[in-house]
């Protein structure tokens, strides 16, 4: 999920032609962009310019972090699901959450960085991951609202990058998109159930949890087109396929059928059918508070990154002590 | 591969790439890496991250540093004159129809 990088990064991105030093990386460069525009991989070991890979690593961390961080909300729930078959839905999607992280560092470690050096730039809070995981899951609802619309958006986003130029990432994202498909329909699925055959305090309930996560769900796609500086150039490398608005859209068209089916109401006045141009209309973004989330002020930042510390301090005996193990029986096992 | 796989602190597990047959009588076939303390735990992490739906019924593991690849930028000399040796192929004669299904 969440591919929020490129927006949040400032505008250094484009300045990259500047910073050519020779011939020589000038005739690399251009081989680079013919290979680029053939709509050529680019493999790890390929030459690439350096604001290529530095864009590619901040983006394909944050998203890999994001995948990590993504664990926190939904594992609050493991031991709270209403019965033994959602428990162990909820368990499996969240080992898939962990999974995907994991293919997602593995293809960021190809640009030279070690997984080490990105577990510090999130812990230390150098490093961002999607906005939308600062929010609170505060009923059994607001897990089959993030199936349904995060994952959903997510799935919006993360379809056109498995098209992307760098070879590694392009492979994760196919594997990613592959599995990531029960995770929206099982979230319908719960709330199917709830507004079907539940109480009217569930259906509620249900209601409730779509009014609080629609917004910050809109926010996942970043900042409208005339206000997102670097999209140009990560179009230009083919980093980035569909603009943040067209894929906003798209999510807002699909998602206005599926909440009739589910019987709940989208919260926005707005929200119209315009027959000229064949989609919905929605409103304003409130996106004074995407920057503010963005910025680590949203209502969870600190409980999550604390959360997600704790869990590496508490876990450092362990990676100690098997490495120690490992060692004390590498030499027996070279004899072998 | 070698310099990005090394370790950049002393506390990092090594990286291991994994192969994972999918099913019986097919090759192995890479599908990605992870890091583990040793072989072992590379084989359980292996089936825990890319086996979760019955992708495979075997798995290989192996260090990232052992592996010797050949360098991309000698693409062209290394894979290249293969081009032209169209005889290697069997489309490449032209036989009688009596015996064109050889």
């Amino acid at each position: 999920m969440y591919t929020q990088a490129m927006d949040t990064m400032g505008k250094e991105m484009a300045e990259a032609p500047k910073a050519l030093r020779s011939a020589e990386e000038l005739a690399l460069q251009q081989r680079f962009d013919a290979r680029i525009d053939d709509g050529d991989f680019i493999e790890a070991k390929d030459w690439m310019p350096d604001n290529y890979r530095k864009t590619l690593l901040r983006q394909i961390s944050q998203h890999a972090h994001s995948e990590i961080v993504g664990m926190l909300p939904e594992g609050n729930w493991i031991s709270r699901a209403p019965t033994l078959k959602r428990k162990a839905i909820l368990l499996a999607k969240v080992q898939d959450e962990g999974g995907h992280g994991l293919y997602l560092y593995a293809a960021a470690e190809t640009l030279g960085t070690s997984r080490d050096q990105m577990l510090d730039a999130l812990h230390s809070g150098k490093a961002k991951y999607s906005s939308i995981f600062n929010y609170p899951t505060l009923s059994w609802a607001d897990i089959g609202t993030i199936g349904w619309l995060v994952d959903g958006a997510a799935i919006m986003n993360q379809v056109p990058i498995c098209r992307c130029s760098y070879a590694p990432y392009a492979r994760a994202m196919i594997r990613i998109c592959r599995e990531e498909s029960f995770h929206q329909r099982q979230g319908f699925d719960s709330l199917l159930v709830m507004m079907k055959d539940g109480s009217d305090a569930q259906r509620a309930m249900v209601q409730d949890a779509v009014n609080r996560w629609w917004w910050p769900c809109l926010m996942m796609f970043g900042p409208p087109d005339d206000q997102s500086p670097n999209s140009a150039q990560g179009m230009r490398w083919g980093i980035k396929r569909v603009s943040n608005d067209t894929l906003r859209q798209k999510f807002v068209d699909a998602t206005v059928d599926q909440a009739k089916v589910l019987g709940v109401t989208l919260p926005d006045p707005d929200l119209t059918w315009n027959e000229e141009r064949q989609h919905w209309d929605f409103g304003a973004i409130d996106w004074a508070e995407f920057f503010r989330v963005v910025a680590g002020d949203g209502p969870n930042n600190r409980e999550r990154l604390a959360m997600r510390v704790k869990a590496w301090d508490d876990g450092a005996w362990v990676r100690e002590a098997a490495l120690a193990h490992a060692r004390k029986h590498a030499p027996q096992q070279a004899a072998a | 591969m070698t310099e990005a796989n090394q370790p950049a602190t002393p506390t990092e597990w090594p990286l291991w790439e994994v192969f994972v047959r999918s099913r019986a009588g097919l090759d192995h076939k890479h599908c990605g890496s992870l890091h583990a303390a040793d072989a072992a735990m590379a084989l359980q992490m292996a089936r825990d991250v890319y086996t979760r739906r019955q992708e495979g019924c075997s798995v290989w593991v192996v260090r990232s540093t052992d592996i010797t690849a050949s360098d991309p930028g000698d693409k062209g000399m290394y894979f290249d004159p293969m081009e032209d040796k169209v005889y290697r192929h069997p489309t490449f004669y032209k036989l009688p129809t009596e015996v064109d299904h050889m």
